[in-house]
């Protein structure tokens, strides 16, 4: 028993997810620790993004359960909810492998329509904000606040009035985590975080990354390419190939484990030895 | 030598690209123009068929040579002359400093219009011009209530007009079958034309980008094809006439004891009521912005801007997308029901000829020549398009082809539209510039 099935944040069992004659991810089942860095990994087209999809509501999975456990103690089943409650209600959010910020709207708006459920609230559903009642200034400029947090955190608070769009693709990265966590998420699933990023941004990213899991206890599922990010600063690394689940265990385990060698040298099982030879890494 | 050959082939290029052109000119043009039905005078009304191959002949060799011209000088010339339009406008157009200043230059000038026309021009020859001036508000309001749903939320709303209809309906209809005054019915207008956004919206919504649009120009025709053959409730096409003009605090604008000018001791003019209208449509319109502007500071306002900019994104934010764009799709169709009963009881008569698509896209043109999501946009285009239309009504059809080619000229011009800068809601530092339009999405449903 590993310490990631002690106690969970996220359980996902069976997960199939079919688009017509193609299964794309086909009975996954691994968990999530609570206050974990959990690496999804796999060759191209291995289906990562599309677990993630399932995770954040954007699929319907064909088969299987997602269960988030709240810290609070809720339990919420994922794969009933519709997407935009899974982010206000069971506390998931999200980036996406092909940035999606609102480039017009500048990087503190970004921010702020980030913390839009409990302004909302804060503002009666608009006619309080409107007549001017009741405790909506006084959230606003909290929600500024913390959004500035947030861009101090990620070094972006010189740039808050800047459209989204005006940002270099490192910076961008970073704001659509920062993004994610102006939600208050308990788990943050970011795809590809470190892609496109220099070895410099790569390695503030990690820092980002340790920051959040340790000072805000929000437990990270992140899918990555870079072998040397994911054995930094990962606990616990699951690899998908072919949309079924092929390794499971620390990142030491995984590393040595043939299967993955296979899976990522494009080879069968049998003939790692074999090709490693060939290629000499023994 | 190469440069005779490539002069060479660049003429024949031409002459086989002109051709082409000339050949589809002919087969639209002898259809088109080519044949004519006419109704015969003196021998009964029997139809007979007219052909007019000078006209076709005319036509085709006009597509030939210009096209012709286009070709050899410009099209398929490596080195042609940039003959951007643009290059003779004026670049940049309005900015920051500037809107500010117009904006307030124009609430000024809002303000003082009528009184200003009333010292030079005395109440007969004023009443024309605040009448256009009070067709122009209506207009502003009108984009001002579309900018919300296609400015802000990214919605592309063809059928803007049906809410303008179901607030002067509705106006009408309470007045005429209850008895309710202007002021009881305004609201109660507002609220039915917001309960038929929602009605519409709900189903609609899910659609997106064309389909969308295509189902709102649905909705508009539907609403005036009912209205034109309900004709026990509505009136059809004869519409409702005698509804009752608005008064100031109970004060009708009547000659005679207890009227607006015998309270006020002034002597009776009809140009009182006229002037009343101006500055009610001048405040319902102000409202509009008001509340407009105050929306976009607020989250909802900005959850309608995301959408604009990324519906997916917003989802992933926890944004309940299908209830954002409701509340955008019921506050627009609100504020076209407050400015259709101001329509009704300003004509004091109706008819479902007033909202046909003509109108949702004169306002949409407002809403897009103005700059999406532009507020001092709107009221600009808003002079320019209804202010010239009326000017020009000399020209009569030519006003037609004319106010085309001024959408074309501006539209090269400015493709974003004429204030085509969106101002943050929020801000850290106190001077945030403008965001450029070119980075705003313009919303896909
Ligand atoms: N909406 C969809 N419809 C049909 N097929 C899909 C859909 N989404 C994903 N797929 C297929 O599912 C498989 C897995 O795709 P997925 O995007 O999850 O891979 P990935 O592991 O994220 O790859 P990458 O590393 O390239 O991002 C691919 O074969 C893809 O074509
Ligand atoms: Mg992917």
């Amino acid at each position: 028993m590993s310490t990631w099935d002690n106690n969970p944040v996220l359980k996902v069992e069976h997960l199939t997810m079919r688009f017509g004659g193609l299964t794309a991810v086909g009975d996954l089942s691994f968990n999530v620790g609570r206050g974990d860095i959990t690496a999804l990994i796999g060759p191209n087209g291995a289906g990562k993004t599309t677990v993630f999809n399932c995770i954040t509501g954007f699929y319907k999975p064909t088969e299987g359960r997602l269960v988030m456990n709240r810290s609070s103690g809720d339990k919420h089943l994922l794969e009933r909810m519709a997407d935009f409650k899974i982010t206000a209600d069971a506390k998931v959010a999200r980036t996406f492998q092909n940035i999606r910020l609102f480039g017009g709207m500048t990087i503190l708006e970004n921010l702020m329509v980030a913390q839009h459920n409990p302004l909302m609230v804060a503002s009666n559903w608009t006619i309080g904000g409107l007549l001017g009642l009741g405790g909506y200034k006084k959230s606003n400029v909290e929600a500024i606040e913390t959004a500035k947090y947030w861009l101090e955190r990620t070094d972006l608070i010189d740039r808050a009035d800047v459209p989204a769009a005006d940002l270099c693709y490192g910076d961008q990265r970073r704001l659509e985590i920062a993004r994610a966590m102006c939600t208050g998420p308990e788990l943050l699933c970011l795809d590809e975080p470190a892609a496109g990023l220099n070895p410099k941004e790569s390695l503030e990213l990690n820092t980002l990354l340790q920051f959040i899991r340790k000072e805000h206890g929000t437990s990270v599922l992140l899918i990555e390419h870079d072998m040397s990010v994911v054995m930094e600063i990962s606990d616990h690394v699951v690899v998908l190939d072919y949309g079924v689940k092929i390794s499971d265990g620390t990142p030491e385990f995984v590393k040595n484990d043939p299967h993955v060698i296979a899976a990522y040298l494009g080879v069968e099982d049998d003939e790692v030895e074999q090709v490693e030879e060939e290629v000499g890494i023994v | 030598m190469m440069q005779a050959r490539q002069r060479d082939s660049l003429f024949v290029a031409s002459v086989k690209d002109s051709l082409g052109g000339a050949l589809v000119a002919f087969a639209l043009a002898c259809v088109m123009v080519g044949l004519k039905v006419d109704v015969a005078s003196g021998r009964g009304a029997e139809l007979f068929l007219e052909h007019r191959w000078l006209a076709v002949a005319i036509a085709v060799a006009l597509v030939f040579v210009v096209r012709l011209g286009m070709n050899m000088f410009f099209w398929k010339r490596e080195d042609a002359p940039s003959l951007g339009l643009s290059g003779f406008l004026p670049k940049g157009g309005l900015g920051d400093g500037s809107t500010n200043l117009l904006k307030y230059g124009m609430l000024v000038l809002a303000v003082a219009l009528p009184f200003a026309l009333m010292y030079y021009l005395g109440s007969r020859g004023s009443r024309q011009y605040i009448d256009l001036a009070i067709l122009v508000l209506t207009y502003v309001m009108l984009g001002w209530g579309l900018n919300i749903v296609v400015g802000l939320a990214g919605l592309l709303d063809l059928g803007y007009v049906a809410f303008y209809a179901v607030g002067a309906y509705s106006y009408a209809l309470l007045a005429h079958y209850f008895g309710f005054s202007f002021w009881i019915c305004l609201p109660l207008a507002g609220i039915l034309a917001a309960f038929w956004g929602i009605i519409l919206g709900f189903p609609v919504l899910r659609l997106r980008g064309d389909y969308l649009a295509i189902v709102t120009l649905a909705f508009g025709e539907i609403i005036r094809v009912v209205l034109l053959n309900w004709y026990e409730f509505t009136g059809g096409p004869d519409g409702l006439s005698g509804i009752p003009r608005p008064s100031f605090f109970g004060l009708e604008f009547t000659r005679g004891e207890g009227g607006f000018a015998d309270f006020f001791g002034l002597k009776y003019n009809s140009i009182h009521r006229i002037i009343f209208l101006y500055y009610l449509i001048f405040i319902m319109a102000m409202f509009t912005n008001f509340v407009t502007m105050r929306l976009r500071r607020m989250p909802i306002g900005r959850a309608w801007e995301a959408l604009r900019e990324d519906e997916i994104a917003c989802r992933a934010l926890g944004i309940n997308t299908t209830n954002t764009k409701l509340t955008a799709f019921a506050l627009g169709a609100m504020f076209g029901g407050f400015a259709g009963s101001f329509f009704a009881t300003r004509q004091g008569f109706i008819s479902p000829e007033s909202f046909t698509f003509l109108e949702s896209a004169i306002i949409l043109a407002i809403v897009v020549l103005g700059g999406l999501g532009s507020q001092v946009g709107v009221v600009i285009a808003s002079i320019v398009m209804i202010g010239g239309f009326e000017m020009f009504r000399e020209f009569e059809e030519y006003r037609m082809l004319v106010f085309g080619i001024i959408m074309v000229v501006i539209m090269v011009w400015k493709p974003r539209g004429l204030v085509s800068s969106r101002t943050p809601s929020v801000a850290l530092s106190k001077n945030a510039k403008g965001i450029s339009a070119d980075l705003v999405q313009e919303g896909h449903g």
